[in-house]
């Protein structure tokens, strides 16, 4: 129902978003996903992984703030309208979106990960829906 | 415990003969013995003789670090090296070092003033003491030593620069007292808690001295390792650490009037002001031979209490320390102390004291950012949590000091620890 995100505090300093992606690389940890915010002073990474659990310890370790969110990925087609349909579902649930994000993009398929505000209507809200949930 | 109950408890009429006495002798010493002491008596139209009691203590010119500095490296010993046992030196930061050098009695009276405050702290002759000040001429590390060794503690002599070590052996040896600095306790901490050894470690009691703290600092402190931390006070001009130290009560530190004269003057005028009333702190000292002080002005801020305490001592008490009129920041006009910073942090729920003022001038305006450290406790994937957590800390920030601040947060540990005294300031303004 939910997918693992791993979202790690990163100061902005030269080479540290690399010393992420690196400590991934090392540790056979394959990146899905990623998605970064900014501020003038930080960012915040958001990734889904082939092992957030794994890569939460690990990440931790090494003096990162990591931490693992639950989140919801759905699937969606490479069709026009596909999501604003979607955000009317959510809406009509009163579910407001905290961020979002696309997961995969290919030719059939455009599936996104949501950070609801409420995540246990907006599982209720999809599965009553057309839509489908992913899974990894 | 009381370690000496007879000088710590005695009536205030007994004390202020014995300082009387101590006084006058003090002043003879310094007059026959220490030219610039006799000079600057003289200058002043003082001879021994006009300094019958201790209330003629304000009747003696004060003495400064300049003093030791201009006199540098022995000018304001008052007996031949051949008496001299020992040198300590300041680490001169701030200009030339400031040398001290103690009699055989002088390193006596110091262990004794130290175990008054381990035996404050609840430790004796059953506790295994670490001592992690720094080793060398920083006056910590050997007065710590000295000090737990006269109380007949098994004394263990870490010194800084390896924390593991210090906690392998802190379990291993079943230590129950540790000596150092707030920070570098407050980093122990730290480590202990990563590794998931708080289970395993048997302290009871910390000494904690040489840089300014708040209270909320030592409570957290205590909470997170389940154990008691006092303040103890001290500076190598005057002894070292252990002029002062608090009781069980934490109510003020009590000062060892049997060997040093408190008077907490207003430093501007330099009169003395009542007690209670916040000010620089002016030590006598009344036994040492080797550097005796006259008035030395120590530049830390605080005020003074007679009041009796709790514990039974009748000493008086300083209170916690405000800051050092030499830490003091002017920022856009305004006096900060760094304390102040420290106290508000402290009152947001989840933050570390791990934190670092930047004070900068940009377009002839003074800029001022704190370095707060993002701890797992309160990260949040959200922007806005983080900001709102922001906007918090500066809003405590703001009612403590009055003036708005940037508040920057960073990753955990990216402060750099120190095993010594922290580096909480960094003031790049450039006045010239």
């Amino acid at each position: 129902m939910y997918i693992k995100q791993l979202s790690v505090f990163i100061e902005n300093r030269s080479g540290r978003l690399n010393q992420v992606a690196q400590e991934l690389k090392d540790n056979n940890i394959n990146i899905i996903s990623i998605s970064l915010a900014d501020t003038s002073d930080y960012g915040l990474l958001r990734l889904i992984l082939s092992d957030a659990d794994k890569a939460v310890s690990i990440l931790k370790e090494n003096g990162f703030s990591a931490t693992i969110t639950k989140v919801i990925a759905v699937r969606l087609t490479q069709e026009v309208g596909q999501l604003s349909e979607l955000l009317a579902v959510l809406s009509a649930a009163q579910v407001d979106i905290e961020y979002m994000y696309s997961l995969k993009s290919g030719e059939t398929e455009a599936s996104i990960v949501i950070k609801a505000s409420d995540p246990a209507k907006a599982v209720e809200a999809i599965q009553n829906s057309p839509f489908e949930l992913l899974c990894l | 415990m009381i370690w000496n109950e007879a000088r710590e408890c005695m009536s205030r009429d007994e004390l202020e003969s014995l300082q009387s006495a101590r006084l006058r002798k003090a002043v003879n010493r310094v007059y026959h013995n220490v030219e610039p002491y006799r000079r600057r008596m003289q200058e002043a139209g003082l001879e021994p003789g006009d300094i019958s009691g201790i209330e003629d203590i304000r009747k003696l010119p004060f003495t400064t670090k300049d003093d030791l500095r201009d006199n540098y490296p022995f000018g304001l010993f008052a007996v031949p090296l051949s008496e001299i046992v020992r040198i300590h030196a300041s680490s001169g930061t701030t200009g030339k070092a400031t040398v001290v050098g103690y009699t055989r009695k002088d390193i006596d009276v110091w262990a004794e003033c130290v175990a008054r405050c381990c035996a404050m702290a609840g430790l004796g002759r059953n506790d295994v003491i670490q001592v992690a000040y720094g080793y060398g001429l920083f006056t910590g590390g050997l007065g710590g030593h000295y000090g737990a060794e006269h109380l007949g503690a098994t004394v263990v002599p870490m010194s800084t620069g390896n924390t593991k070590k210090l906690i392998d052996m802190m379990i291993d040896f079943g230590a129950t007292g540790l000596m150092c600095t707030p920070s570098y306790l407050m980093h122990i901490a730290e480590v202990i808690e990563e590794r998931g050894l708080r289970d395993q470690i048997k302290l009871k009691a910390t000494l904690n001295g040489a840089e300014p703290w708040t209270e909320n600092m030592r409570k957290q402190i205590e909470a997170r390792l389940g154990i008691e931390a006092h303040d103890i006070y001290g500076l190598s001009e005057v002894m070292g650490p252990g002029v002062a130290a608090d009781c069980h009560f934490h109510r003020g530190l009590h000062i060892y009037e049997d060997h040093f004269y408190p008077e907490i003057v207003d430093p501007k005028t330099l009169e003395p002001v009542p007690d209670g009333v916040t000010g620089e702190l002016v030590i006598t000292t009344l036994t040492k031979e080797g550097i005796p002080m006259i008035r030395y002005r120590t530049k830390d801020l605080t005020s003074i209490t007679h009041e009796p305490c709790e514990c039974g001592r009748t000493t008086a008490r300083i209170s916690r320390f405000k800051g050092r009129s030499d830490d003091m920041l002017i920022i856009r006009g305004v006096n900060v102390f760094p304390s102040q910073v420290e106290a508000a942090l402290l009152t947001v729920d989840g933050i570390t004291p791990n934190y670092q003022i930047i004070v900068d001038r940009v377009n002839h305006q003074d800029t001022l950012a704190i370095l707060v450290e993002v701890e797992e406790r309160f990260f949040s994937d959200e922007i806005k949590e983080l900001e709102s957590l922001q906007k918090i800390i500066e809003h405590a920030v703001h009612q403590a000091i009055g003036l708005h601040a940037k508040i920057k947060l960073v990753e955990p540990k990216s402060i750099e620890r120190s095993m010594g005294k922290a580096v909480r300031v960094i003031d790049k303004r450039k006045l010239v």
